[in-house]
C-alpha cells in the first residue's frame, strides 16, 4: 500500500512538470511581453522598463540561471504568483479570499445534485424499459440540450426578479444561505439531465447482475434491494465522479457567480478575462491542476477501500 | 442422372457492407431520422449563408443588420420573433448565428480529430517510448480543469498574430471566430486520443495486422490503411458527441467576450439579451435559447442512434 502511494506520487512529478510547461508556453512564449499593454497608452520608457523588470520579461527565455523558464517554475512551485495587473494585489491573496464564497456555493450544489440524481436514477432504473424510463431519458437529453446560460438567465428572471422568491443579487449583509439558495438550485437543475443519465447507466449495469435476482428471489423489498445492495455495488463509478468533482468545487462556478455577483473564484476569473489579467489565469490553472492531480491520487486510494479486489500492481 | 446445372436454384443473399448495414439500422429509427432532418436544415441554412456571401445573391432573410422596424417590437406577423434594440429582426440574427456556431463546432472537431487520431494511433501502435510521451502529454492536458484550459487558450490566442513568413506561410491573424475554434480544438483532443490509443492497442494483436506486418507493409501503411479504417466508427461517434459540447462552448466563449464581435452568434445574442430580459423583452433570449436547444437536441438524439447502430455490440439499454 505504502509503496503504491509512493509510486503514484512519483508519477505525479512529470504531470506537474507538464502543467508548468504548458502554462509557460501559453503565458510566456505565446503571449509574451505585454508590458506596453499594462503600462497604458502614454507610458514613459522608465515605467515600461520597471514593469518588464517586475515580471522578468527582460530576462532571457531559457538559458540562464535567472531565466524566465527557471523563475516560472520556482514561483509556481512556491505559490508566489506575483501581483495582479489591475489592482496590484497579490494574486495568491485574491485566490485565498475567493475560495470560501465559491465553496459556499458549490458544496451544497454538488451534494444536492448527487443525492437527487442518484435517488432518481435508482427509481428510473427500477422502472427500466417502461414508459417512465423512456420518458425520463428523453427529458434528460432535452435538459442536456438547453444551454447553461439560459437556465441561469430565465431562473434568475422568473424566480428572483419576477416572483421575488429569492434575492436577485449578492448582498454582503444577507446570511449565506439566502443568496446561495437560488444559484445552487439552478446549478442542480441544469446539471440534473446529464448526471441522471450517467447514474441510470451505472445502475442498469449493476441491476443485470445475478445477486440482484437472488435478492429479489429471496423476497426482499425493492427498496431494500435498490438502496442497500445495488447502491453499495455501484459505489466505484460514483466515487470516481465524486472525488474528481472536488477540485472543480474549489474553482467555483464561473457563470453562476458572475450572474449572482458572488465574489468567489469564478467571479475572479471573469474579472481576469475582462482585464486580460494573465497572472490570475496562470495561477488558477496551476492550482486547478494541482488539486486535480491530488484528488486523482485520492480516488485511486479510495478504490482499494471500497473494493478490496482492486490490486495495487 | 442428368441434373443440369441450370435447374439448381441459388438463394444467394447479397452481402451488405458494415456501413450499409449500419445505415439500415439507423433508418429503422424514426426519431433519429427526424433529428437528421433537423440537422440537415441547420446545415442548409449555414451553406446558404456561405453561398450568399460568395455570390451576389442577397436574400432579405439573411440581411441581419437591416432595420426592419422600431426598436424592441414584440413578435408579430411582420417580424416573427420581434426586433432587438436597433430594430433588427431577431429571426434573421438567430439564423445568421447558426453560421458562427456550426463553423466553430466543425473546425474545432476537425482540429481535435486531426491531433487526437494520429497521436492516439501512433501511441497505441508503436508503444514504448512514443507511447510514454503521448500519454504524458494527454494526462497533463487532462489534469488541467477543462474550462480553465480553454479560457487560458482563448485568452492568450485572442487577437494574436503569428508571423510564419520565415516558413513561407505568411502572417496568420487570429480574430474572433478562429480564436474560438483553435482554443476549443487544441484543448479537446484528449478524449479521442485516449479512445483511439486503447482501440489500436487491442487491434494490434489481431491476425490481420500480423498478416500485414508479415507481408512487409510499412508502419504508416498499416496505421492509415488498416488500423484507422477499422476504428473509424469510433471517430464518427466521437465527432457527433463532441459537436454539441463545442456548440455550447462557443456560446459561453462568445458570451465572455472572447469570440466573434462583428456578426451575431447565439452567444452574443444571449449577452445582449441578458440586459433586456429584466425590461420584459424576452424574445431575443428565447430565440437564441430555442435555436441552440433544437440543434443540440437533434445532434444528441442522432448521435445516440448513430452510436447504437455503428456499434451494435455496445449495450446502452
Amino acid at each position: 500500500m505504502i509503496s503504491y502511494i509512493i509510486r503514484r506520487l512519483l508519477y505525479t512529478v512529470p504531470i506537474i512538470f507538464g502543467v508548468l510547461l504548458i502554462t509557460f508556453i501559453l503565458f510566456n512564449i505565446v503571449s509574451g511581453d505585454v508590458s506596453d499593454q499594462i503600462a497604458g497608452k502614454a507610458a514613459s520608457a522608465e515605467t515600461i522598463a520597471e514593469i518588464k523588470n517586475e515580471y522578468g520579461w527582460n530576462k532571457p527565455l531559457f538559458f540562464a540561471a535567472d531565466s524566465q523558464f527557471v523563475s516560472h517554475f520556482k514561483n509556481s512551485l512556491t505559490f508566489n504568483f506575483g501581483r495582479s495587473w489591475s489592482d496590484r494585489e497579490l494574486v495568491i491573496d485574491k485566490i485565498k479570499r475567493g475560495a470560501i464564497p465559491s465553496l459556499a456555493l458549490t458544496v451544497p450544489m454538488f451534494i444536492g445534485s448527487l443525492v437527487i440524481s442518484i435517488s432518481l436514477a435508482l427509481v428510473v432504473a427500477y422502472f427500466r424499459g417502461g414508459i417512465v424510463d423512456i420518458l425520463s431519458v428523453f427529458i434528460c437529453v432535452a435538459m442536456m440540450s438547453i444551454p447553461f446560460l439560459s437556465f441561469i438567465l430565465f431562473g434568475q428572471y422568473f424566480l428572483a426578479f419576477k416572483w421575488g422568491l429569492f434575492p436577485v443579487f449578492f448582498w454582503p449583509d444577507l446570511p449565506i444561505a439566502n443568496y446561495v439558495a437560488l444559484p445552487a438550485l439552478i446549478g442542480i437543475f441544469a446539471g440534473l439531465g446529464g448526471s441522471l443519465r450517467f447514474y441510470r447507466t451505472v445502475m442498469l449495469d449493476e441491476l443485470k447482475n445475478d445477486y440482484v435476482r437472488t435478492a429479489f428471489a429471496k423476497g426482499l423489498s425493492a427498496r431494500s434491494v435498490l438502496f442497500k445492495h445495488v447502491l453499495k455495488n455501484a459505489m466505484i463509478p460514483i466515487i470516481t465522479q465524486v472525488v474528481l468533482a472536488i477540485p472543480f468545487l474549489f474553482l467555483g462556478s464561473l457563470l453562476l457567480e458572475r450572474f449572482f455577483g458572488i465574489p468567489g473564484l469564478g467571479y475572479l476569473m471573469i474579472d481576469a478575462i475582462g482585464g486580460r489579467d494573465f497572472q490570475v489565469i496562470n495561477a488558477m490553472t496551476f492550482i486547478g491542476a494541482i488539486l486535480f492531480v491530488v484528488f486523482n491520487l485520492i480516488t485511486d486510494i479510495c478504490y482499494s477501500i471500497v473494493d478490496p479486489r482492486v490490486s495495487f500492481e | 442422372m442428368n441434373n443440369a446445372a441450370g435447374t439448381i436454384k441459388f438463394n444467394a443473399v447479397k452481402g451488405r457492407s458494415y456501413w450499409l448495414d449500419s445505415l439500415h439500422r439507423l433508418r429503422k429509427r424514426p426519431l433519429a431520422m427526424c433529428a437528421a432532418f433537423v440537422i440537415a436544415v441547420y446545415i442548409a441554412v449555414v451553406a446558404f449563408i456561405y453561398i450568399s456571401q460568395w455570390t451576389s445573391i442577397k436574400p432579405a432573410l439573411l440581411q441581419w443588420n437591416q432595420q426592419v422596424g422600431r426598436e424592441y417590437e414584440s413578435p408579430s406577423k411582420k417580424n416573427l420573433l420581434g426586433t432587438d434594440f436597433l430594430g433588427r429582426s431577431v429571426l434573421r440574427k438567430a439564423l445568421y448565428g447558426a453560421k458562427v456556431s456550426i463553423t466553430v463546432a466543425f473546425w474545432a472537431s476537425i482540429i481535435s480529430l486531426a491531433i487526437g487520431v494520429p497521436l492516439g494511433a501512433a501511441a497505441g501502435y508503436f508503444g514504448k517510448f512514443i507511447d510514454d510521451i503521448i500519454v504524458w502529454l494527454f494526462t497533463t492536458l487532462s489534469s488541467i480543469p477543462y474550462i480553465l484550459l480553454i479560457l487560458a487558450f482563448a485568452l492568450v490566442l485572442k487577437d494574436k498574430s503569428f508571423d510564419f513568413t520565415k516558413f513561407g506561410l505568411g502572417k496568420i491573424e487570429l480574430s474572433g471566430i478562429s480564436t474560438v475554434y483553435l482554443a476549443i480544438g487544441l484543448t479537446s483532443w484528449v478524449d479521442i486520443c485516449r479512445l483511439i490509443r486503447g482501440e489500436v492497442m487491442k487491434h494490434k494483436q489481431r491476425e490481420y495486422i500480423l498478416a500485414a506486418q508479415s507481408y512487409g507493409c510499412g508502419n504508416s501503411r498499416i496505421i492509415f490503411r488498416h488500423l484507422i479504417p477499422n476504428v473509424f466508427h469510433l471517430i464518427i461517434i466521437n465527432f457527433s458527441l463532441c459537436f454539441v459540447g463545442f456548440i455550447q462552448a462557443e456560446v459561453i466563449l462568445s458570451f465572455l467576450g472572447l469570440g466573434e464581435k462583428n456578426c451575431p452568434s447565439w452567444g452574443t445574442m444571449i449577452d445582449t439579451a441578458r440586459l433586456d430580459l429584466p425590461k420584459g423583452y424576452w424574445w431575443e433570449m428565447t430565440a437564441a435559447t430555442a435555436a441552440i436547444f433544437v440543434i443540440s437536441l437533434a445532434i444528441n438524439i442522432f448521435g445516440d442512434a448513430l452510436r447504437d447502430s455503428l456499434d451494435p455490440k455496445l449495450k446502452t439499454r
